[in-house]
């Protein structure tokens, strides 16, 4: 069975550990905070210069100065901290960042990124994709495993202009958790139900699978 | 020395056809909206902006699109305005897309008098195209230079007469390092109080950098993704 987008976020958020600094990309990642593991404290951070990102404000309290990278109105915690653009990507860029999730339209075998822009659609821009990729200390992209069409979205080479090279630690999916190594992909988790070879039939280079091969807890 | 002008009009007054500004703000959150109403209202043209976004298609930046004041947008995100999608494709609007981090850093480096950086952002994507790229040590990184701006316009929480200013939650973004980096910094600001009445230790952005201070009015302050829980009964 294809896991659910939540079932997805559950499984990236095991990668947290207490005292990790994060950065979660707009979209799917955000669900992520809905389920990080007891005993762990992460600090959020958002790149439009914020800490320490508290949840939705209750109705009403919504305040138009306090938003998230996604212009979503957010709330703050004890302990959040304001700062500028940058001295936000002063932190990306200089390694501070224990982590960053982020969705993916393409992935490569080698680790490289799209997902910043399809040619021929309108032109979004970047954002702060390629600051947070180029400088975070790992990258986890959490996406379908196949696009609309059913195509695989791990390619041997991305098609997409990329957002970065060789920057993907791992990719967890609706049917699998997959590792980015020297020598290519390395599958190591399936979501339950599902099979190496119906996750290799959706996938365009060769998977290793490991020889430890699980079955995702979600 | 006292820097406060009399209305936003006053305050750009002397910004001309074909101006390179910088904007602050992230999205609609922290913009000088009086400052864009009056650029708006003058009609000067054929502006370059350099801000994070463009606005929406009817708040922000997005009317000196919609009245065609804009000539270039350099910005790292423009996704959601319809009207900048209508001017880009008809070839009416130049953009240059640069990564937020890099867009951030290189109007810091205008500021700060520095002549170029080199950063990992970006390397072997498009945004390396025509760049410098040079190693160091096991990794390579791209030379960008540095943005400065004919005028700043900046949206301040609270400035006093002198300039002196701090900024309110997530509204400061851009605003801080744009104004050192325009030859004229303006900010609008919603409180503005006497020299001496702001804390010297929580002050965000001295006053050296601000030409001219205008008493923010009939704000909108306009939320783009409202967000909620509801509240506990």
């Amino acid at each position: 069975m294809a896991l659910t987008r939540e079932q997805i976020a559950k499984r990236v958020a095991r990668e947290l550990q207490d005292g990790f600094y994060v950065n979660l990309g707009i979209g799917m990642p955000t669900l992520v905070s809905n389920f990080v593991p007891p005993g762990v404290e992460v600090v959020l951070q958002s790149e439009n210069g914020m800490l320490g990102i508290g949840p939705y404000p209750i109705e009403g309290e919504e305040d138009p100065d306090l938003i998230n990278a996604g212009k979503e109105t957010v709330s703050e915690i004890p302990g959040t901290a304001y700062f500028s653009s940058a001295e936000s990507f002063a932190m990306i860029r200089g390694g501070h960042i224990d982590l960053a999730i982020l969705g993916a339209l393409e992935v490569s075998e080698k680790g490289d990124l799209a997902n910043w822009l399809v040619p021929g659609k309108m032109v979004k821009g970047m954002g702060g994709g390629m600051d947070l990729v180029a400088g975070a200390r790992r990258v986890i992209v959490m996406m379908e495993h196949a696009n609309k069409e059913g195509k695989p979205k791990i390619l041997r080479q991305c098609s997409l202009p990329i957002t970065g090279r060789g920057c993907v630690a791992a990719v967890c999916t609706d049917l699998a958790w997959i590792e980015v190594g020297p020598r290519g992909l390395v599958l190591r988790e399936l979501a339950p139900g599902v099979t190496v070879e119906q996750v290799q039939a959706l996938t365009e280079p060769r998977l290793e699978v490991a020889p430890d091969v699980k079955t995702m807890k979600v | 020395m006292n820097k406060v002008v009399e209305s936003a009009e006053a305050a750009v007054a002397d910004v001309p056809d074909g101006a390179t500004l910088l904007v602050g703000g992230f999205g609609l959150c922290g913009n000088p909206e009086n400052l864009i109403t009056a650029l708006h209202r003058k009609g000067v043209k054929d502006l370059t902006i350099v801000s994070n976004n463009c606005g929406t298609t009817e708040e922000g930046l997005g009317v000196l699109l919609q009245s065609r004041q804009i000539k270039k947008m350099v910005s790292s995100y423009v996704g959601e305005n319809k009207v900048f999608e209508k001017q880009y494709l008809s070839g009416e609007l130049e953009v240059e897309l640069v990564p937020q981090g890099t867009l951030a850093e290189r109007i810091r480096a205008g500021g700060a008098g520095i002549a170029g950086f080199y950063t990992a952002t970006g390397v072997g994507t498009v945004v390396a195209d025509g760049k410098e790229v040079r190693r160091f040590g096991e990794r390579d990184y791209l030379l960008e230079l540095p943005i400065r701006g004919d005028f700043a316009l900046v949206h301040a929480w609270k400035a006093d007469t002198w300039g002196n200013l701090i900024f309110r939650k997530t509204a400061a973004n851009f605003n801080p390092m744009m104004c050192a980096a325009a030859r004229v910094c303006i900010v609008e600001a919603e409180h503005i109080v006497e020299v001496g009445q702001l804390d010297p230790a929580q002050i965000h952005v001295p006053s050296i950098y601000v030409k001219r201070i205008v008493q923010a009015v009939g704000l909108k302050k306009p939320i783009e993704r409202r967000t909620v829980r509801p509240r506990a009964s």
